[in-house]
């Protein structure tokens, strides 16, 4: 083997090597550096109150964003009510009844395009079906569409955790004569349980990180929620209000709200993540 | 833990708190002033919550026909067309005055006069330098650089639009026919920056800029901004004070709708591209409604007009102000 | 007897209801196909398919045309993939073949949650962080670029270049979460045959792996820009807002997604909504589109494996 042609194939390796390592220390860098500025924003404005009280009036220092934490709370977890099961449920379909076939295909097809419209849109489609028939917006409606925002993700997610259940352990149980949907949901589903989970998690912090969906569907509310019948406000619509608006005492309540946000979503993931060791690709 | 789902079903039905409410929706221009209203009405009536949200004008507008709303507000008042659709009774109640001001990015520059007709031709990419003859005669002593002109607009359809373009529409016959008036418009040049903040940033950003924004957001940011001259010749820099005497000269001849544009208004001390803001009420409401709404307004015409210029906003003169309190009684 | 028809009666039901679950996201997006036309039929009566290829979006005059947006779309989401591509599928091949473990899982999980940040806070910084920087270096780009179209014009800072950064760095945790998935799967056999023969990592990942993985990534790209498509917020913030088609990627310029943010809210005219739902669907179609490429790519891949 000549010497300087194995020299040349070293320096390029170490080169090529050393240009992925850049790009992994760029991509994650920028996260730290979005961390870090919202960090920097926002915590100067982030006390207790903030916390804890109802917003005040433009020109009064002081208030908080506790009516928008609950009502977030509130919009997110009815929108997994309605979304997880729907989501879980016809995940398992695709994976246990519908690997191939013409419905199962046009279901993932389907699921995927959803993944893709405009949230925006995706709130005047929840518009269009809860708000003009009720003529009201209401925290139900802003759930239809965080939770039609949730089920194409929970939906594949949970596809390819069932799909990694062994084959074995079906087949074991259904020589001992087990029916077929107890195999499934007493045995398939327990065993991808904590990647459904995780899939299921993820899901509702992006859901809770939504904006454009809400204005037309939640509406906001100044006050505490009058029940899931009435307008309500949520974390990420107060941020929006507060950041376009003239007063720097708002703005700086809107980086504490991201501050606020960002912890949310940082909890859940690393939640997911502890929980589930093995990443998956699900979330897509 | 089997009985989870239905505990999480009846935490989350539950309401917080319950009280009478009124629900509104539209312009994000007066959003502060109406969440403030909405405030310290509050506190007066605690029984009563009124729920501003800031959705745009034009979904103010359509909110209000579609009736999923108690009352709309907009800061370009109803067409007739539109009127018609909401059934043909509306009433457009106006409430505080705003103006729109030019800001700029010009190096060594601090003070620029403006006119009319130069506004146009910069929005309309006919004045594309910062040295052209136009705007020198108009700035004597000032020296102006060989610089081109960005032009930065509002991106999103915006009541801050309506009045630049309402007032450019006025002033210049070329800018009528060819762009024309609209919250959104066919912008012949430039950039669109979303919302207030979208626009300060570009032009403080951009060398050789010029924006538009609304007074309130200049105050609040301590923004330095061009004056323009009104229809007396004289170049007044916008103020409260302005704004309110471009609303005089309207409040002598208001219409009994009160769709009326004071853009470039007579008067000596009129700023010229000021303008109202309009609360958008059914004559006839629903049971228990109509009451509460008269009582805020009546509250609003009294006690809420002095917390106006503490946030930037123009208070009505007197003459509007017991004329739509006449308005206010007609309510059911 | 009873007892096998029962258990075929509890499997039939079970079945049908997963079946009735998954038949939900099916119906959801063909009422919304079905919403998104009826909404926006005055506009297609009006201008017919001539609608996508207008050019003027004048909302005074009530004439619209969508192809500013289009044309905006599709240079912005290139320019996306031209970014994110290589750094994602690089950062996946040093978090595969050469970090260790716990960096690895570290670092893929700093890429992942940038998936979770939300856009309107994407969009802040966009103005007041990257529009600035992009200012910047323009002028560099032009003096050693310029030759080339797409480097010339005003350094606004907003514009393609801005948004298709921005982009890119909404695509880039899935590509990189999926390059890594698909890169893990490559059989170590063949890696291993590859270094028994004396080859050096690099080659390795690029003689083996990569082409492995190559179909599963082309998947993992379309499936992330049927997403970046729909991305509004952000976008809207740092490309400008002009409806204006111009080579330069420094131009401002105008998406699907950001005109139906900007003017949905204020839309007051009839036409005017009717023709911002319209590109609505419009997108609606590109993205069913970009998906079915996506599937195309992945049914390759599955075809093979």
């Amino acid at each position: 083997m000549n010497a300087s042609v194995y020299a040349r194939r070293r320096r390029v390796n170490a080169l090529m090597l050393a240009a992925t390592a850049a790009c992994a220390a760029v991509s994650a860098g920028v996260l730290l550096g979005i961390l870090g500025y919202i960090a920097w924003k926002g915590a100067s404005s982030l006390s207790w109150s903030f916390l804890t009280e109802l917003p005040k009036p433009v020109g009064e220092t002081g208030g908080g964003i506790a009516n928008s934490i609950l009502g977030s709370v509130k919009v997110v977890g009815l929108a997994g009510l309605m979304g997880i099961p729907v989501g879980v449920a016809s995940g398992v379909y695709l994976a246990e009844y519908g690997r191939t076939g013409r419905f199962a295909f046009c279901v993932r097809y389907a699921a995927d395009v959803m993944n893709g419209v405009p949230s925006i849109v995706i709130g005047l489609f929840a518009y269009a079906l809860v708000v003009m028939p009720m003529k009201r917006f209401s925290a139900l409606s802003g759930s239809v569409a965080l939770a039609l925002i949730m089920i194409p993700i929970i939906l594949r997610n949970t596809e390819e955790f069932v799909r990694l259940v062994p084959g074995t352990i079906r087949e074991a149980a259904l020589a001992l004569g087990v029916p077929r949907w107890k195999v499934a949901a007493f045995v398939v589903l327990p065993t991808a349980g904590r990647g459904i989970a995780t899939g299921a998690l993820l899901a509702l912090s992006r859901a809770a990180g939504e904006t454009a969906p809400l204005i037309f569907t939640a509406f906001g509310n100044r006050y505490w929620d009058q029940g899931l019948l009435g307008p309500i406000a949520t974390l990420p619509h107060t941020l929006y209000n507060y950041a376009i608006s003239p007063y720097a005492d708002w703005h700086q309540q809107a980086w504490a709200a991201a501050l606020i946000l960002m912890a949310f979503m940082l909890a859940v993931n690393v939640a997911a993540r502890v929980w589930l060791r093995p990443p998956s690709t699900g979330a897509l | 833990m089997k009985h989870f789902p239905l505990a999480a079903v009846i935490l989350l039905a539950a309401p917080f708190a319950r009280a009478a409410s009124l629900t509104g929706a539209g312009s994000t221009f007066a959003y502060p002033i109406y969440s403030k209203w909405s405030d310290e009405y509050h506190k007066v009536k605690p029984d009563l919550q009124i729920n501003y949200q800031s959705i745009g004008s034009g979904g103010g507008i359509r909110q209000f026909t579609e009736k999923t709303v108690d009352f709309g507000a907009t800061d370009g008042p109803m067409t007739d067309e539109q009127i018609a659709k909401a059934g043909g009774k509306v009433l457009h109640l106006p409430t505080v005055m705003g103006a729109d001001i030019p800001v700029f990015n010009v190096a060594g520059v601090d003070e620029l006069r403006f006119d009319g007709p130069a506004l146009a031709a910069i929005f309309m990419g006919k004045i594309t330098n910062w040295n052209d003859p136009a705007l020198a005669k108009l700035n004597p002593g000032v020296k102006l650089p060989d610089l081109a002109i960005t032009v930065v607009h509002r991106s999103d359809g915006s009541g801050t639009t309506y009045c630049w373009v309402d007032y450019l529409s006025k002033v210049s016959p070329a800018w009528e026919k060819t762009v024309g008036r609209g919250t959104s418009v066919n912008w012949p040049v430039g950039l669109g920056g979303k919302g207030n903040e979208g626009v300060s940033g570009l032009v403080a950003q951009t060398p050789g800029a010029i924006g538009y924004v609304e007074l309130i957001y200049a105050l609040q940011n301590k923004m330095s901004f061009g004056s323009v001259r009104n229809k007396s010749g004289k170049f007044l820099k916008a103020s409260i004070a302005g704004v309110t005497a471009a609303a005089a000269g309207a409040a002598r001849h208001m219409p009994k709708d009160y769709r009326v544009s004071i853009t470039d208004a007579p008067g000596p001390n009129s700023y010229p591209i000021s303008t109202f803001t309009w609360l958008l009420v059914y004559p006839q409401n629903p049971a228990g409604k109509g009451a509460e709404l008269k009582g805020f307004l009546r509250w609003m015409l009294k006690d809420g007009q002095a917390m106006a210029p503490a946030l930037g906003y123009a208070p009505l003169p007197a003459t509007v102000k017991a004329m739509v309190a006449k308005t206010v009684e007609t309510i059911q | 007897m009873t007892a096998a028809a029962g258990e075929r009666f509890g499997d039939r039901i079970f079945r049908l209801s997963l079946a009735a679950a998954a038949g939900l996201i099916l119906l959801a997006a063909l009422a919304l196909a079905v919403q998104l036309s009826w909404a926006s039929r005055a506009t297609w009566a009006q201008f017919g398919p001539a609608f996508l290829w207008g050019r003027t979006w004048d909302p005074v005059a009530g004439s619209f045309g969508a192809l500013p947006f289009l044309y905006g779309t599709a240079v912005t989401s290139a320019l996306a993939l031209l970014i994110a591509v290589p750094l994602g599928v690089g950062s996946a091949v040093f978090l595969t073949e050469l970090a260790p473990r716990r960096l690895a899982d570290l670092l893929g999980f700093a890429i992942e949650l940038l998936a979770a940040v939300p856009s309107v806070i994407l969009g802040l910084m966009g103005v007041f962080i990257l529009v600035p920087a992009v200012r910047a270096v323009e002028p560099e780009l032009t003096r050693t670029l310029g030759f080339l179209p797409f480097f010339r014009g005003a350094p606004y800072g907003v514009g393609f270049l801005a948004a298709g950064l921005i982009l890119a760095l909404m695509i880039l945790p899935y590509i990189t979460t999926v390059a890594r998935e698909v890169l893990r799967t490559v059989p170590p056999p063949l890696k291993e045959g590859m270094y028994a023969l004396g080859a050096t990592r690099w080659e390795v990942v690029r003689g083996v792996s990569l082409p492995y993985a190559r179909s599963g990534i082309f998947g993992a790209c379309f499936l992330a820009l049927g997403r970046a498509l729909g991305e509004t917020m952000a976008v809207t913030m740092v490309i400008g807002n002009a409806p204006d088609i111009s080579a330069s990627l420094f131009a401002p310029g105008y998406s699907m997604a950001a005109v139906i943010a900007n003017e949905l809210a204020e839309a007051a005219g009839d036409a005017h909504l009717s023709a911002l739902i319209a590109i609505g669907l419009a997108l609606l179609a590109v993205t069913v589109v970009i998906n079915g490429l996506a599937r195309l790519m992945i049914y390759r891949l599955e075809r093979r494996a």
